[in-house]
């Protein structure tokens, strides 16, 4: 029996197995969250994303050692796509990490995407709140580095880190449109290789362009370099600022209220899609009307309403 | 959502043979498996306790350099004493017949492969012999 108990005096294997269950959708998975929650809101979520190769893994391991140099707690994810075609993933962003393996107060998870698209796993958010319970101060996600659909972590995180690197400089206005605006701090990550200028230049002519910044916290540029220490303490005070001012804007407040909304209203969806698929199959189905939509005697967009009027408007009131 | 096995494959020691290591991932990978790789010369205790956070139900241990005697009784020790027993410990690479024999008597091992094992082989023990609830 996995205990919330448990969980919440630090122990490693409830800890790992509460995630276990979360991600696999285990039976429990809503009683076991809502015992957890009132133990949440205590941790600093940071997101990291960025393409491929630029450093994300590196920077989560120089920052875990930042957190514990200030005696935090510190909890990882590290997200790595899931292969469509078998099923199955290859989590290698720990090899980074691996020093801090045998550190009490470090507590590193992989997860594939398992179909998920948007560079998180459906079950981030939750494993989030059990870091969060299991007494993690801060909590790092790295996203799945594919560029283009990772968006999603700006919902999750209280602080996002979008991570660049100088060879990156030509392209900034073109493809990075979606990435560039979810940053609450650039990290212009290999400044060790020289050649950042332009990059800096680049984004901060973008930032000068957008109006959205005005009165509000403009998003720093910060030069970093995993191998010689560059950048490493200014990045570290930048995400304490960067806290402390959307806490105290109310921003915090309003993303997380935001979280919570699309949060409920996924999990009523999701019964409601249930309830709904239930009717369906004591009824006989769609199957019946299928026909008659292909020869063109029904159409789909007068028959989805007939249904919706059917279960719901008719039977509304003593069902739902 | 279907359960996926979880399995850590890893290099302990000083053995920098990573070649036989990083098929095997891949090739568990590309068999529906989460691998988690954590790279070279890891000591058994960062393997038990990568493998307790990861919660997985496998450690495949790769090992080319001749301390396959110390190495796997090292980590099933590990693994005991911190309760978690029930994760297989597993594996391959140059290992001597009567030494494969000894590990898997011992309880040191559930299965071991040598050089020249096909892929197949390992998944299909492997599919065969982890359980996922
Ligand atoms: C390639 C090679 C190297 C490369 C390694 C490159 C790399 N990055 O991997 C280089 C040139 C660097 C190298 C160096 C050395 N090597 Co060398 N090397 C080999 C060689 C020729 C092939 C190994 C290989 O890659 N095979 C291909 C892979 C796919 O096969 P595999 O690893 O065996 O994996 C298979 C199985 O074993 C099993 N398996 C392996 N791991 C796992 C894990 C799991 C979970 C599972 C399920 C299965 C499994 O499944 C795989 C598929 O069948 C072997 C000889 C041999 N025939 O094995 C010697 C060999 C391993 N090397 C040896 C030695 C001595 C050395 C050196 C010490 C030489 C020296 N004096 O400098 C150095 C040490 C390097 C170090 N830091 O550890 C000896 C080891 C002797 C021993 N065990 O006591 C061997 C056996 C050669 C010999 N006959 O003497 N080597
Ligand atoms: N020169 C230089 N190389 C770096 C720096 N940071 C990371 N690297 C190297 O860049 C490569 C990729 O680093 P990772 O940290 O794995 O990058 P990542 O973004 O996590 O990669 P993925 O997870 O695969 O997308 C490695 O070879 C690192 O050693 C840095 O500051 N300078
Ligand atoms: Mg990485």
């Amino acid at each position: 029996m996995l205990e919330v108990s448990k969980l919440i005096q630090g122990d490693k294997r409830t800890t790992a197995k509460i995630i276990s269950l979360i991600e696999n959708e285990g039976e429990g998975k809503r009683e076991l969250l809502s015992k957890i929650y009132p133990h949440t809101g205590n941790a600093h979520v940071i997101g990291i994303t960025g393409s491929p190769g630029a450093g994300k893994s590196s920077l989560t391991d120089v920052l875990i050692k930042q957190a514990r140099n200030n005696e935090l707690k510190v909890g990882v994810i590290a997200v790595d796509p899931t292969s469509p075609i078998s099923g199955g993933a290859l989590l290698g962003d720990r090899i980074r990490m691996q020093e801090h393996a045998l550190d009490k107060n470090v507590f590193i998870r992989s997860m594939g995407t398992r179909g998920c698209l948007g560079g998180l796993a459906r079950a981030t958010k939750d494993v989030v709140k059990v870091l969060d319970a299991y007494g993690c101060n801060i909590i790092i996600i790295e996203t799945v580095g594919v560029g283009q659909s990772e968006l999603d972590i700006m919902h999750y995180a209280d602080t996002t880190l979008v991570v660049l690197t100088p060879g990156a400089g030509d392209h900034i206005q073109t493809i990075k449109a979606g990435i560039m605006e979810i940053a609450d701090i650039f990290v212009i990550n290999k400044s060790d290789l020289g050649n950042t200028k332009k990059i800096v230049t680049d984004i901060e002519q973008m930032l000068d362009m957008s109006p959205r910044y005005h009165g509000k916290w403009r998003p720093p540029v910060v030069e970093t370099s995993t191998l010689t220490g560059l950048g490493i303490a200014e990045l570290w005070s930048l995400m304490n600022q960067h806290l402390e001012t959307s806490r105290a804007s109310g921003e915090l407040r309003v993303n997380l209220r935001e979280r919570l909304k699309a949060e409920v209203m996924e999990m009523v969806e999701e019964n409601l899609s249930k309830y709904l698929w239930d009717l369906f199959a004591q009824n006989g189905g769609i199957e019946q009307v299928l026909d008659d939509l292909a020869d063109r005697k029904l159409d789909p967009y007068t028959e989805a309403n007939r249904i919706f009027q059917k279960f719901f408007i008719e039977r509304g009131n003593d069902n739902v | 959502m279907a359960r996926r096995i979880r399995v850590l494959v890893a290099k302990p020691g000083l053995d920098g043979h990573d070649r036989g290591a990083r098929v095997i991932a891949r090739a568990l990978r590309d068999a529906g498996m989460e691998v988690v790789y954590t790279g070279l010369h890891q000591t058994p205790e960062q393997i038990v306790e990568a493998a307790i956070q990861e919660d997985v139900d496998v450690v495949g241990l790769s090992i080319l350099s001749g301390a396959h005697m110390t190495l796997f009784p090292r980590v099933c020790e590990l693994l005991k004493q911190n309760g978690a027993e029930d994760i297989m410990v597993m594996g391959g690479g140059t290992i001597p017949e009567a030494d494969v024999k000894a590990l898997k008597e011992g309880g040191w091992a559930a299965e071991l492969f040598t050089p020249g094992t096909t892929i197949e082989t390992i998944v299909d023990w492997i599919n065969a012999n982890v359980k996922v609830d």
